[in-house]
């Protein structure tokens, strides 16, 4: 069995209108985050990998199995989506329980692995309470305890930290980082670019169905080139490290921080850029306390890439 | 197929997890039970069961039951059995039943979790075929003993030696044979029929149209019908006029065994389609 989610070529069609277009990945394992505007097709991708919708071209497989071998497949993947619906009538415990006992596992088992997960979503106190009375955040945990009971190797979450309050979320994301760690796929969808930043290896950029952009987050920002890098430089006299950097041709932009103690370069070379920044440091002609990439980040990236509007600029 | 290709084949087919399958339906079975059996929604389908039961409860306080009006009341009993819950009850409690376990969880848009397990979608399919079935027999053969020894009750010693004695045992063995067969044949059709669309109910309507003309139609076509193998097992003749003798008359009789033969025929070609349909079924609930 290989250690990779792959799409060959895979595209969706909801009748006339298209899900996703000619998408190929191979994914490694580790933390990938899908990211796009609302409607870009992250949750069509999702469904395709696990069998809730059919390709109408193209093949996926994930570690070796296609979403056809459901009894082996959904044994390794635990997916956590986005709808916000509940069989009728269950507790938290019940709605843990049922979906391992369907597993086929001992009864006995079963508890203990449901008793896990929902300790480690910290919804112990509430989970034998009905989850008809639950908040969002509390049934966002639950569909979490859920997707992670039976130990999967692949977890796929649709926008898991929608619904969360500020000490939820920093717990989900500790545990993501966990399980990235410990060898786990765990492919994410989110909008929120500051914690896709944080917590990701890789993202995937995805808009309108089209793939745009696959790989770790320097690496895409370093392939975009039509938009030069943008270099942070906290120093005492800003104006003249402009003036000096600009005598480069690599370098197009310079704009001053607001606070007037730092200067934003852009340069479409990066690595000459940072050889002249050693010069003129050496030089001692500025003094230099701080230099930071601006725009080396997932905001950035979209920005870049998809635009404020969702459509590719 | 060769000799080589067909002992590979069921080399295949021994080697698959049937000991998991199993165990993922009881489970499948026992979670469908729990939830659609003893619930709320469920309770007109009880009152649709043990209507006919109250009416024969009062006719036993009310009536008087002479010897001789024996004979009457086993004629009113076939025609409940008949015309009201093969043609009603059971029509429409299985309608209820079985349009939900699919349809319903798509409306609810809580199907994602079954088809999100381990479990291979025949084996969701059939365990929650076999939950209907289950909830629908007990139901409605709860309700079919309780009016068959309510109406016999008020006889006293006449009536026991009629059950124990007489024809009455075999009759509420039919009876029961009748409704165990309406129960999954109507259940295999509306789950099919669940599956195939948003709002099952006026497909339903035309199948209790083709079920009402059925014994008029050429002898083939009177195949595809659950009533008309039902018609043939019933012990005791309706003697319905007008209209109502559509729905009691028998053009084509046939034994009670071909009978029962060709409706698990039926049952078992709807529920093979079904599990084709199940495989390719996709979640897209913006559309329901």
């Amino acid at each position: 069995m290989n250690d990779r989610i792959i799409f060959e070529d895979v595209s969706k069609f909801y009748g006339e209108v298209l899900g996703v277009n000619r998408i190929s990945l191979s994914i490694p394992p580790g933390i990938t985050t899908l990211v796009g505007p609302n409607g870009s097709g992250k949750t069509t991708i999702m469904n395709l990998m696990t069998g809730l919708v059919q390709p109408s071209n193209g093949h996926i497989s994930v570690l070796g199995l296609t979403p056809a071998d459901q009894t082996e497949l959904f044994s390794i993947v635990g997916y956590c989506t986005q709808f916000d619906f509940f069989p009728r009538g269950l507790t938290g415990w019940q709605f843990v329980l049922d979906g391992l006992m369907l597993h086929g596992m001992e009864e006995a088992m079963a508890d203990d692995f449901a008793s896990q997960a929902i300790e480690r979503v910290q919804l112990g106190d509430a989970a034998g309470r009905k989850i008809a009375g639950y908040s969002k955040g509390m049934r966002q945990k639950i569909r979490l305890a859920q997707a992670i009971a039976h130990h999967p190797r692949v977890l796929v979450l649709d926008e898991p930290l929608n619904g969360l309050d500020p000490m939820a979320r920093a717990e989900s994301i500790a545990l993501f980082e966990e399980l990235g760690r410990q060898g786990m796929h765990v492919l994410i969808s989110s909008h929120i670019l500051d914690e896709v930043d944080r917590i990701s290896d890789r993202v995937i950029l995805i808009t309108g169905g089209y793939l745009i952009a696959e790989g770790n987050i320097h690496q895409v920002r370093q392939e975009v080139h039509e938009k030069p890098m943008q270099v942070l430089i906290r120093c005492d006299r800003p104006e003249v490290l402009a003036a000096k950097m600009f005598s480069i041709n690599h370098c197009v932009e310079a704009r001053l921080h607001a606070d007037g103690k730092g200067v934003f370069l852009r340069t479409a070379d990066i690595d000459q850029f940072y050889s002249m920044l050693n010069g003129i440091a050496v030089e001692g002609l500025v003094k230099i306390d701080a230099v930071a990439p601006a725009d080396d980040d997932a905001n950035a990236i979209y920005q870049y890439l998809i635009g404020t509007d969702g459509s590719p600029s | 197929m060769t000799q080589t290709q067909f002992a590979g084949r069921a080399r295949k087919l021994a080697q698959q997890p049937w000991g998991l399958w199993w165990v993922q339906a009881q489970r499948l079975t026992r979670i469908e039970l729990r939830r659609n059996l003893f619930s709320w929604k469920a309770a007109w389908i009880y009152c649709l069961a043990f209507i006919p039961t109250v009416i024969i409860s009062i006719h036993m306080l009310v009536d008087k039951h002479p010897p001789f009006a024996m004979s009457e009341d086993t004629n009113i009993l076939a025609g409940i059995v008949q015309l009201y819950y093969i043609r009603l009850g059971v029509f429409f409690g299985t309608l209820g039943i079985f349009s939900r376990l699919i349809r319903g969880e798509m409306i609810e848009r809580s199907l994602h979790f079954y088809l999100l397990s381990p479990v291979r979608r025949e084996v969701l399919l059939l365990g929650k075929f076999a939950a209907g079935s289950i909830s629908a027999v007990f139901l409605f053969g709860s309700a079919i003993i309780a009016d068959f020894a309510l109406m016999y009750a008020s006889f006293g010693a006449a009536g026991s030696d009629y059950i124990f004695h007489g024809a009455g045992m075999a009759q509420l063995e039919a009876y029961l044979l009748i409704v165990v067969l309406a129960c999954l044949g109507y259940g295999a059709v509306f789950l099919l029929l669940s599956m195939m669309f948003r709002n099952p109910t006026p497909a339903a309507m035309l199948v209790l149209g083709w079920e009402t003309i059925n014994p008029v139609l050429p002898s083939l076509l009177q195949k595809i019908s659950v009533a008309s193998y039902l018609r043939n097992l019933m012990p005791v003749t309706v003697g319905a006029e007008g209209i109502f003798a559509l729905l009691t008359v028998e053009t084509e009789p046939i034994s009670g065994w071909a009978a029962t033969a060709g409706l698990l025929v039926l049952i078992a070609v709807v529920l093979t389609y079904s599990c084709y349909r199940i495989r390719t079924l996709e979640i897209r609930y913006s559309t329901e």
